[in-house]
């Protein structure tokens, strides 16, 4: 194991470069860049034998690692915002044809207008897809998040790719301690991937990618909807089993002071940081407030969130918006949770930092609500 | 008795723990470093958060995120503590403040957020007029046209800022730019930092 | 309910449809004045005309393409 301070567009890379996938199909874009040439790197040098190959577009980025995928190897990929829409048909692609590809996507906001900044809209977008989706808060997660990724999609009850969502900007370029393990350690913990639903191979010939006719549709989605409620018990086996070798434990959700808070602060990624200082803030003022982190949004951990709200209000903080609605956390709060109020705030918007005069702001009012439930945070002038 | 003891042990680890927590906030070192783009004011956040780490403690350290061009001017942070980092947000009351051009004093202001202790370091060879508080000049541009032959000072006020603040050994330092900078260019840079340390 | 990620693995399975049921209209080729240009193979959609320009029933539809690109008029269409 060593310990170096590096950015989570680098960690991510280490990460990748441990779990050994033999293809890599890359297209840079801001904040994700770092991430692409980390990788065509090590590749260069030797360090990753893996095929770098320099698509054309995103659309081609994706084709390619499920066609790697798909030809039964381990392949990863990565990108941002406008890049994940690009790649839109083929992400629900790689669902349906049960891919366990794991992607980095370093969270940015969507045009338009023009915006390269950290928000979670684009990666909300793909939320339907049939991906699990995880969002992480360091880049220490980050990088445990590529490890246990590929154990997790590659697990016989999953077969699903995996997004590993990363604040752009925030994390991606953000140096900070992060801990690597040995090489022979993550191979203990990840052996080579060795699928037997789909592999290309000219002695045992089958047909991927196939048609369904209606008579057969139905059942392939409620597959993989099934699949992707099975994979929340298998993050938290592998988030416990990376624990126990790696000493950080992860599961589906984590806490922090909920288990006497009237307030619980919600929220997904790197502003969780923030909101924990925030709940040890409040807390010497008297507010017993607590901090809700959402780290699998799919498969949507409500059971889990459920045991922890109680009659506690709850205060939904989103980086991303449903028009009309809220956002979406707080959308899918309250959708299937049983809460007794809810809040949402949309805040964070195209790299808005986050500060701690917000978080009071979201206090304040979930103490106080107006005749709402939704608020936009930070808002200028006279909007 | 027993119910006693285990509620006086709580109120005593309460207790430390609010100390504890005091402390941490105390503890807490924010730096806001200004320069234009191109100067390396991000690569002296990232040097600087790699030295604190080499010291044994934590830090971060994070660009004014943008499209940064050559000399439009840009920021950047750095947070050292003795324990784990949380927050997120960017550096609004910096405990002290860098600047890596003096001719940004009229385009930026350098001194916003600032506390009563914070202390400010400055690139220049003028004066600092009006300055209500600690203020730090050194002809950093100087020592790296004479040492570098090009004004790039990053390296330079780190020197400079290790033997002010105390708050990084100028070992690490030296070390973190000898990893940034391999060969020759390496070696010049922390002649050069040096040189800032021994002036300070 | 159906295989993961709907994959066939047993490839070819499009054969167990014998479409030669769809056809009301059957194609007779009159080899004597066939010329050999092989327009029926090339534009038969099922691939049901081999080489020696036997046409196999069992999955022809009877859609009569080889009948209009046939040069000769070689071809007919028969009721079933």
């Amino acid at each position: 194991m060593r310990k170096d301070i590096m950015t989570a567009n680098r960690a991510v890379a280490e990460a990748v470069k441990l779990a050994k996938p033999q293809v890599v199909p890359v297209y840079p874009i801001t904040p994700q860049t770092t991430i692409s040439e980390y990788l065509a790197q090590f590749v260069a040098d030797g360090d990753l034998d893996a095929e770098y190959i320099r698509v054309e577009s995103e659309h081609s980025a994706m084709s390619a690692t499920l066609g790697a995928s798909q030809a039964g190897v381990r392949a990863f990929t990565a990108t941002s915002s406008q890049g994940l829409l690009y790649m839109h048909e083929v992400v629900y692609a790689a669902a349906g044809m049960r891919a366990p590809i794991v992607m980095a996507d370093a969270n940015r906001a969507i045009s338009s207008p023009l915006n390269i900044w950290n928000d979670q809209q684009d990666s909300i977008v793909e939320r339907d897809a049939g991906w699990i989706q995880i969002y992480v808060e360091s880049a220490q997660e980050a990088f445990d998040s590529i490890i246990m990724g590929y154990k997790i999609a590659e697990n016989e009850n999953v077969l699903l790719p995996l997004m590993v969502c990363l604040d752009g900007f925030i994390l991606t370029h953000t140096v900070e301690p992060v801990e690597i393990p040995e090489e022979s350690e993550v191979d203990e913990f990840l052996p080579p991937y060795a699928p037997d639903h789909a592999f290309l191979d000219p002695a045992t010939p089958m047909s991927l990618g196939t048609l369904a006719d209606p008579a057969y549709y139905t059942e392939a989605r409620f597959d993989m909807n099934k699949a992707l409620m099975d994979s929340a018990s298998v993050i938290e086996e592998v988030g416990a089993e990376f624990g126990e070798k790696f000493g950080r434990k992860y599961g589906l959700i984590e806490t922090y002071k909920c288990e006497d808070a009237d307030i619980i602060l919600v929220a997904m990624g790197s502003l969780c940081g923030t909101l924990r200082a925030m709940v040890d803030q409040f807390r010497e003022n008297g507010d017993k407030v607590g901090m809700l982190r959402v780290r699998s949004y799919r498969p949507f951990p409500y059971e889990e969130i459920n045991e922890v709200i109680g009659d506690a209000k709850l205060a939904v903080l989103d980086k991303n918006v449903l028009f009309g609605i809220g956002g979406s956390l707080y959308a899918d709060i309250k959708a299937k949770c049983d809460t007794n109020e809810i809040y949402s705030f949309v805040l964070g918007l195209g790299g808005r930092d986050i500060t701690p005069e917000y978080i009071e702001e979201v206090l304040e009012i979930t103490k106080n609500p107006q005749d709402k439930e939704v608020y936009w945070i930070g808002l200028k002038g006279d909007a | 008795m027993i119910f006693y003891v285990e509620t006086k042990t709580l109120y005593i680890l309460e207790f430390i723990m609010i100390i504890h927590d005091r402390m941490e906030e105390m503890s807490m070192i924010e730096i806001r470093f200004h320069g234009r783009g191109g100067q390396g004011a991000v690569t002296a956040a990232e040097i600087l958060a790699k030295a604190a780490f080499k010291d044994g403690k934590y830090s971060q350290a994070f660009p004014s995120f943008g499209v940064e061009r050559r000399g439009a001017p840009v920021a950047a942070f750095t947070r050292i503590d003795e324990e784990p980092i949380n927050v997120r947000y960017q550096i609004y009351n910096p405990d002290y403040v860098v600047v890596l051009d003096d001719g940004l004093l009229n385009v930026v202001d350098v001194f916003s957020g600032i506390k009563e202790k914070s202390e400010v370091i400055i690139n220049t060879t003028g004066e600092i007029e009006g300055a209500t508080h600690t203020v730090y000049d050194i002809d950093a541009t100087g020592i790296a046209l004479e040492n570098l032959g090009v004004n790039i000072v990053n390296t330079i006020i780190l020197g400079y800022f290790a033997k002010k603040t105390g708050a990084v050994s100028i070992e690490s330092i030296l070390e973190v730019i000898k990893e940034t900078f391999p060969g020759r260019l390496g070696e010049k840079n922390v002649i050069a930092a040096q040189k800032a340390y021994d002036m300070a | 309910m159906v295989s993961i990620g709907c994959v066939i693995k047993d490839p070819g399975s499009t054969r167990n449809n014998k479409t030669g049921s769809w056809r009301t209209f059957k194609p007779i080729l009159d080899k004597d004045k066939c010329v050999d240009c092989d327009n029926c193979i090339l534009f038969c959609p099922e691939g049901c005309v081999d080489k020696e320009h036997d046409i196999d029933y069992d999955y022809c539809k009877g859609c009569g393409i080889c009948k209009v690109e046939c040069p000769v008029k070689a071809i007919e269409m028969i009721r079933e």
